[in-house]
């Protein structure tokens, strides 16, 4: 994507990499600064601030807590992503959302906000979510392109099937008790366009967050040694469910693809009756009949078509995704538990250094640089507790870390597992009941098509 | 169900509560049967009970499997529990033979066609071989039906030939060749020519033609695309199967939902296993179809003998115009046409009045014989037409009644499919809703 061909944009923006790029260079897709002024220039309706309404009182407390609210009626935020637009620019052509949230949580403003989105800016706070919670479990967004079968970034039914599953996305995060309390989903909802570019700027340098990547790297190369229990149960049970789902998906697919070949042929069939019933005379009334009830018969499958690919499909392929967010998330899960050990293993090493008697290289070089053995020893044990301590102290924050880790996970596991239940015991049951729908509008019809028949 | 089958009366509908079984049984038990009359069928049950593998040489001495039929017979009347039916073995090649005599024999009959040689309109599962046991039984179903058709025509159940191929299979193929059959059979060369030519054909003869021409071209396209729709609802049902093996796997590793997705899974089995049943089914639908595919060419051959004798009787008629022309010049004495005869004549002088008298004599015998062949012609002609009209008609109305009936019965067959799609569906919903 280039950079260089700015006109438009601030003068900033060069060939030269700004100090804080932070936000961009990670950025694999289209401009941010072009984004701007092409959305001031097709944006129609300003943020519909409701001054008159005053915000809630106490009674809306703070939803930092880990219990889940079930009921429906204790829902406080309901978001809607609908109504896509297109926007054509000199250099792209993309895609943006409105996203409505009406809201009696007291850490809005306002309750209700009116703003457009597109499918980075979902990408971007789904990356902040997950560095800001590493260990919890966030829903799955629709994937970037679809390289199977071609499909046009433009077409209708992709930009349907998108739109519903960002829906999902955020209507997941504002069900999280945790997820839901970040500052950067509240500033997704809430902020326009070019307040958002310049808060997306904000946050972890570039170099700091290579070096979180590096050291990311070097320990699930390390590994982890004492993996509990019950997170290696976790790990075997998502690769199960892994491969269930994934077959799931692609056994719904060829379904739909065979049951699309089947309407073809039937939509042949059903007109070579009418053909026939031409050359007849006693039987062109019933002839016409059967041909009637195959067209019929089409048009019912089509529906079942429909039905399925809106219903069935796009829910196991969430799950496929799901699936690949809940391996990462044990990975990373694995990683901080890893470098608590590296840390632990650091700390024994240095003690057992510090505990040895001087080796005597040290007294030899010490003695070759005119120390006093005794001296030496005593300022190399200084350094060492010095080091031993601060050690400890990292240590310390890093078993906080794997606590606070582990029992997010674990939380946040019953209720992924609730979800996932939930939402594919809905969906089979909506196929299910489909099929019976269909075949029983398909008998009726045939039933019709008897001719009718009299009593001897 | 299919040969002999009288105008149905079906009791039933406005019930919508009934289940398909109870069609069917409504459809059977309140048929009414044509009378027998004088058909054969009335006397004798005829049955084509068993097909068996043999080996044999063939014309090219040369080892040869063929399949040979079972053919039964025994008379219908109240004590035949009990009695052995007498039997004999057929093959397919007999009953082409037999076919064939009855086709020269009686050309005005609209003769029933046999069920095919090799298996041609299939869908995929079905192999095209003609071993396969699958094959074989719908070919055995099909020459019992041949032999119920002809059994109840009014004209061919009392052919000889045919009733000593029921029952005695010493030397029949050899007093089937004594019949002569084979010489009186007419020349394609004679027929198409006869096509061709004919001058004045029956209207309505022409009109059945087009008619069968139309008829088959349409039968055939229809069980064309009726076998790739099987072809298609037989992936789409297999596929299933798939759920039913996922579902069980992935039961193993849940806790809350494992027994539902088993249950599930047992049932998208049973689901994928339902097409086998109901794909054969339609199959009998497709034969009843095929018969009436291959009657077009019975009724075609009726259509060009009527041609050809047509035709002869116009060769014939033009032929005695033509002499009695002939004869008025010579007695009028005036050429009035070209000929060699009258050139030469006018070049090497008149005839005698000697040579002219002869001519004369010759021609009246010509004239008279031409007269009777003329008459003789459009008798034939006239009871060709008479005899073959009856046979349409009755042709006619059987196709009508037996393709009512089929098509009622392929509707009852699609809602039964219908119905265990909705058992298993509702049973898998049970199984989710468990989950």
């Amino acid at each position: 994507m280039s950079r260089t061909i700015d006109a438009v944009v601030s003068p900033t923006q060069t060939n030269t990499i700004p100090a804080d790029i932070s936000g961009q260079m990670l950025d694999l897709d289209e401009d941010d600064d072009l984004e701007v002024f092409s959305k001031d220039l097709t944006l129609a309706d300003g943020n519909m601030f409701n001054a008159s309404m005053p915000t809630s009182p106490g009674s809306m407390v703070n939803q930092c807590k880990f219990e889940e609210d079930e009921e429906s009626d204790s829902k406080d935020i309901f978001i809607t992503v609908d109504n896509p637009e297109s926007h054509v620019t000199a250099i792209e052509t993309f895609i943006t959302y409105r996203v409505l949230t009406k809201t009696t949580r007291s850490e809005f403003d306002n309750s209700e906000y009116e703003v457009r989105r597109r499918y980075q800016d979902f990408l971007w706070l789904k990356g902040k979510l997950e560095d800001a919670h590493s260990t919890l479990i966030v829903h799955p967004l629709p994937e970037k392109f679809v390289v199977k079968g071609m499909v046009e970034r433009f077409n209708g039914d992709f930009i349907e099937t998108r739109r519903k599953a960002l829906h999902k996305f955020l209507n997941r995060i504002a069900d999280h008790p945790i997820l839901s309390c970040s500052e950067d989903f509240k500033v997704f909802l809430s902020a326009q366009a070019w307040e958002l570019t310049t808060y997306k700027k904000q946050g972890p340098g570039f170099l700091s967050r290579m070096g979180e990547t590096v050291r990311a790297v070097a320990n699930s190369v390390r590994g982890v040694k004492n993996r509990p229990e019950e997170f290696t149960a976790i790990q075997e049970y998502v690769e199960d469910f892994s491969n269930k789902i994934g077959s799931l998906d692609k056994v719904t697919q060829r379904i739909v693809k065979e049951q699309k070949e089947y309407l073809e042929e039937l939509k042949e069939y059903g007109p070579t009756y009418t053909l026939w019933s031409g050359s007849e005379e006693e039987l062109a009334e019933q002839l016409k009949g059967v041909a009637g009830c195959i067209e019929r018969c089409c048009k019912e499958t089509e529906e079942q078509v429909g039905h399925l690919s809106d219903t069935l499909v796009p829910v196991l392929h969430e799950y496929v995704l799901c699936a690949e967010t809940l391996k990462a998330v044990l990975r990373r899960r694995d990683n901080i538990q890893a470098e608590f050990e590296a840390k632990n293993e650091a700390l024994a090493t240095k003690k057992v250094d510090r505990d040895a008697e001087s080796s005597d290289l040290g007294f030899v070089w010490g003695s070759l640089l005119g120390k006093n053995p005794e001296e030496a020893r005593h300022q190399r044990q200084e350094r060492l507790d010095g080091e031993i301590e601060e050690l400890k102290e990292e240590i310390d924050k890093l078993e906080d870390r794997v606590e606070w880790a582990n029992n997010a996970l674990k939380g946040d596991w019953g209720r992924w597992q609730r979800s996932m239940r939930g939402d594919l015991k809905s969906a089979f049951l909506s196929t299910a009941e489909k099929n019976v729908d269909y075949y029983e509008k398909c008998s009726g019809v045939r039933f019709l098509s008897l001719p009718p028949i009299v009593l001897p | 169900m299919m040969a002999d089958s009288g105008p149905k009366e079906v009791a039933v509908i406005g019930n919508t509560e009934l289940t398909s079984a109870e069609l069917d049984n409504n459809i059977k038990n309140t048929m009414v049967e044509i009378e027998k009359g004088t058909s054969l069928l009335r006397k004798l049950e005829i049955s084509v009970a068993e097909a068996e593998k043999r080996t044999g040489k063939n014309t090219v001495n040369m080892q040869e499997i063929y399949t040979v039929y079972l053919i039964e017979t025994r008379p219908v009347d109240a004590l035949t529990e009990g009695i052995t039916p007498d039997s004999l073995w057929r093959r397919y090649s007999e009953f082409e033979l037999l076919r064939n005599y009855l086709l020269v024999t009686y050309p005005f009959v609209v003769v029933a066609p046999l069920p095919e040689k090799r298996a041609e309109i299939v869908w995929h599962k079905l192999s095209a071989d003609n071993m396969d046991p699958d094959f074989v039984e719908r070919r055995r179903v099909g020459l019992e039906n041949f032999l119920h058709r002809v059994a109840s025509h009014p004209v061919l159940c009392n052919d000889n030939i045919f009733n000593i191929f029921l029952t005695e299979d010493k030397d029949w193929k050899e007093m089937v060749y004594e019949t002569g059959f084979q010489a009186k059979a007419d020349s394609r060369l004679k027929a198409v020519n006869a096509a061709f030519r004919v001058k004045n054909p029956d209207g309505r003869f022409t009109e059945l033609k087009h008619y069968s021409d139309e008829l088959q071209t349409v039968l055939s396209q229809l069980l064309r695309v009726r076998a790739r729709v099987a072809d298609r609802l037989y992936g789409v049902y297999k596929v299933h199967g798939n759920y039913g093996r996922v579902f069980s796997e992935w039961s193993a590793i849940e806790k809350e939902m494992g027994d539902g997705l088993q249950s599930a899974g047992h049932h998208m089995d049973a689901y994928a296993a339902s097409v086998d049943d109901i794909l054969e089914e339609e199959e009998h639908y497709a034969d009843q179809l095929k018969e009436y595919l291959f009657y077009t060419d019975a009724l075609r051959a009726v259509c060009r003998k009527h041609e050809l004798t047509q035709f002869e009787l116009e060769m014939v008629a033009l032929d005695l115009a033509c002499k009695k022309q002939q004869k008025e010049e010579l007695v009028t004495g005036t050429v009035r046409t070209f000929s060699l005869k009258g050139m030469t004549s006018k070049l090497f002088g008149q005839e005698t009045a000697e040579q002219r008298e002869a001519k004369l004599q010759v021609l009246e015998q010509q004239l008279k014989e031409g007269e009777e062949a003329v008459k003789e012609k459009n008798t034939e002609s006239d009871e060709f037409v008479k005899t073959a009209w009856v046979d349409i008609e009755r042709f006619k109305d059987q196709k009508d009644r037996d393709l009512k009936e089929a098509l009622i019965s392929y509707a009852v067959m699609q809602i039964s499919m219908c119905k265990k799609g909705i058992q298993v569906w509702t049973n898998a919903k049970e199984c989710f809703n468990k989950m």
